[in-house]
């Protein structure tokens, strides 16, 4: 495995009374989409924005490319791009006149910021709209030129805080496809996100965050791998289903949860249990099945199980 | 490309970069040409307002021209909103994310806050400029010589900077545009508090106190009395207006004092 390029340790923020972060570690592998994945207020902007320089961290310490981002600020911002939640660009100024502003404010010559203004929306799609005003651009094609706007100095490290929040599917897709591309040109992004379709679309790795800690790690399927498959029963007559409640039950030792009036999911303990002997059980019992379905689970029932919140502990 | 480590490049960065943000205000204008015709509409309504309106009406203490007595008055007015749009637009800036975009930037750290007043400058230069064309127009003239005059527009110039300072710190720390819009028409009663339109003398003891030591007051007092113009008071007034141009120059010596360490600091701090 290459070096990390994105590593936090222990990592602390307070903010009054709230603990924003407790001891939030990290590591991003070059060339790796991570995704930051977590409720609201879990700390995931916190952590993005001790990353990105923006708030120093009350302990621990992280490093960008080596760098830390306290003590060596200036050496991490020129390999970084920061987009945000919001679109953080002029609105009362054109794409263009963005673009070249922040590339000359990134210090590029007055030809260089132009001729890389133009490539950029020329390659991301915004040079149609290129000379009006920010204020008159759709909700998407705002976030794709802030997007760009990271992209100026070609940043090693691209840090994108929950940048589709908002956005219609469309322009969801199209802000996904651009960060394959970038992920293919060897960049390396940190994305958080709280749609975890989000993640399972682009994260080679997914780092679970709740209560200022991460909870989990893994790829995408490995978190899937640990909560084991799921199993989708619809019946034909819903007033069976105490009798497949207790089918079920028996065979995998856990209570199933109803879905529908005639439909019922259930984890399967790993390993075991085939389709053919699920059905076969649920004849003897005399529960007629219009379906029985094996599936993996989605990460939304992964993240639900890992941040099944004790509510009693806040 | 010279780094951000020695501090002449620091400091070569702090102008060039403050520089682009002052482009990016002119650039503003040109995207939004209203503002342009605004900002030059809203003189000539202010001369007819106040100078034809009202002037009708009002009597000038020693018996002088009120539109010679009103344009002081009137410079001073466009001079005081300046710490307004400077706020609006730091705060604007604050809250869309833009000055967290600057911040995670390799650009010179102090460039934002010095832009932006510089910016502010100019458009305030731009105001004046138009102002004294309108005041020209309508008879106003400056009476005691070109370095006399020069003094003036210098005085206007220097409270104006050390104002938009104070524009920054409060932008930064309200740091929400629709708060910053909100504060925006406290700006008028601001300014009319003062001699800028009638002489203080008629006004209630303490809506007096107040007008005179409103620095709006000083520097109206300031030009008049370096342009010539009438309404110089007489008898027993109050210091800074016995004293206008040195009420001035403390009024922003004391503003930049304060706000510039302030803004700065609050600029720099990492702390959310």
């Amino acid at each position: 495995m290459p070096d990390p390029i994105v590593v936090a340790e222990g990592l602390h923020k307070s903010f009054g009374d709230t603990h924003a972060l407790r001891g939030l570690n990290l590591s991003v592998p070059r060339g790796t989409v991570c995704g930051v994945l977590g409720p609201n207020g879990a700390g995931k902007t916190t952590a993005v924005r001790i990353l990105a320089t923006l708030s120093d961290p009350d302990a621990g310490h992280a490093r960008i490319a080596g760098y830390d981002v306290v003590r060596e600020a200036g050496k991490v911002r020129a390999r970084i791009g920061l987009a945000g939640q919001y679109a953080a660009v002029d609105e009362q100024l054109s794409g263009r006149g963005n673009l070249r502003m922040f590339g000359r404010l990134s210090h590029l010559s007055r030809r260089e910021a132009h001729r890389r203004a133009d490539e950029l929306l020329e390659r991301f799609g915004l040079m149609d709209a290129a000379d009006r005003q920010v204020a008159g651009y759709s909700g998407g094609m705002r976030r794709r030129l802030d997007l760009i706007t990271s992209l100026i100095l070609r940043p090693e490290v691209l840090f994108l805080d929950e940048p589709t929040t908002g956005l219609d599917p469309r322009s969801r897709g199209e802000i996904w496809d651009n960060v394959r591309e970038l992920v293919a040109d060897g960049t390396t992004v940190l994305l958080t996100t709280q749609y975890l379709d989000e993640a399972d679309q682009l994260a080679d790795d997914i780092a679970v965050v709740d209560h200022g800690q991460v909870i989990a790690t893994g790829t995408p399927d490995e978190l899937k791998s640990t909560i084991g498959d799921r199993l989708d029963v619809t019946l034909e007559d819903p007033a069976a289903m105490p009798a497949a409640m207790t089918v079920l039950n028996t065979l995998t030792g856990t209570d199933p949860t109803t879905t529908g009036a005639d439909r019922l999911s259930v984890a399967l303990p790993g390993g075991g249990l085939r389709l053919a002997d699920i059905v076969r059980e649920l004849d003897r019992a005399g529960v007629a099945a219009a379906d029985v379905s094996l599936r993996r689970p989605t990460l939304d029932e992964v993240f639900l199980r890992l941040t099944d919140r004790k509510e009693s502990v806040r | 490309m010279t780094a951000l480590t020695s501090p002449l490049g620091r400091l070569r960065w702090t102008l060039l970069d403050g520089l682009t943000l002052v482009g990016r205000e002119l650039g503003r204008l040109r995207q939004e040409p209203g503002q342009i015709i605004a900002a030059l509409v809203f003189p000539v309504i202010m001369v007819v307002l106040f100078g034809y309106v009202f002037g009708s009406a009002i009597q000038v203490p020693d018996g002088g021209d009120y539109r010679e007595y009103l344009m002081p008055g009137l410079f001073a007015m466009v001079t005081f909103p300046a710490w307004l749009g400077v706020m609006t637009r730091m705060a604007g800036d604050a809250s869309r994310g833009v000055m967290d975009r600057f911040r995670s930037m390799p650009m010179a750290r102090l460039a934002v806050p010095f832009g932006q007043t510089g910016a502010d400058l100019l458009t305030g230069l731009l105001m004046l400029a138009i102002m004294v064309g309108t005041g020209l127009l309508v008879g106003w003239q400056p009476h005691r010589g070109l370095i006399p005059t020069a003094q003036a527009f210098l005085l206007m110039i220097v409270l104006r900077y050390a104002l938009s300072w104070a524009g920054v710190y409060v932008g930064l720390a309200v740091k929400n545009d629709q708060v910053a819009d909100a504060m925006v028409p406290l700006g008028l009663p601001f300014t009319m508090l003062s001699n800028a339109f009638v002489p203080t003398d008629g006004m209630p003891g303490w809506l007096r106190f107040l007008s005179d030591w409103n620095p709006v007051s000083a520097l109206t007092a300031a030009s008049r009395e370096l342009f010539g113009n009438p309404g110089a008071p007489s008898g027993n007034v109050a210091w800074p207006l016995a004293h206008p141009v040195t009420a001035v120059l403390l009024w922003s010596a004391a503003l930049l004092v304060i706000f510039v360490p302030l803004s700065l600091r609050a600029y720099m701090r990492r702390g959310r």
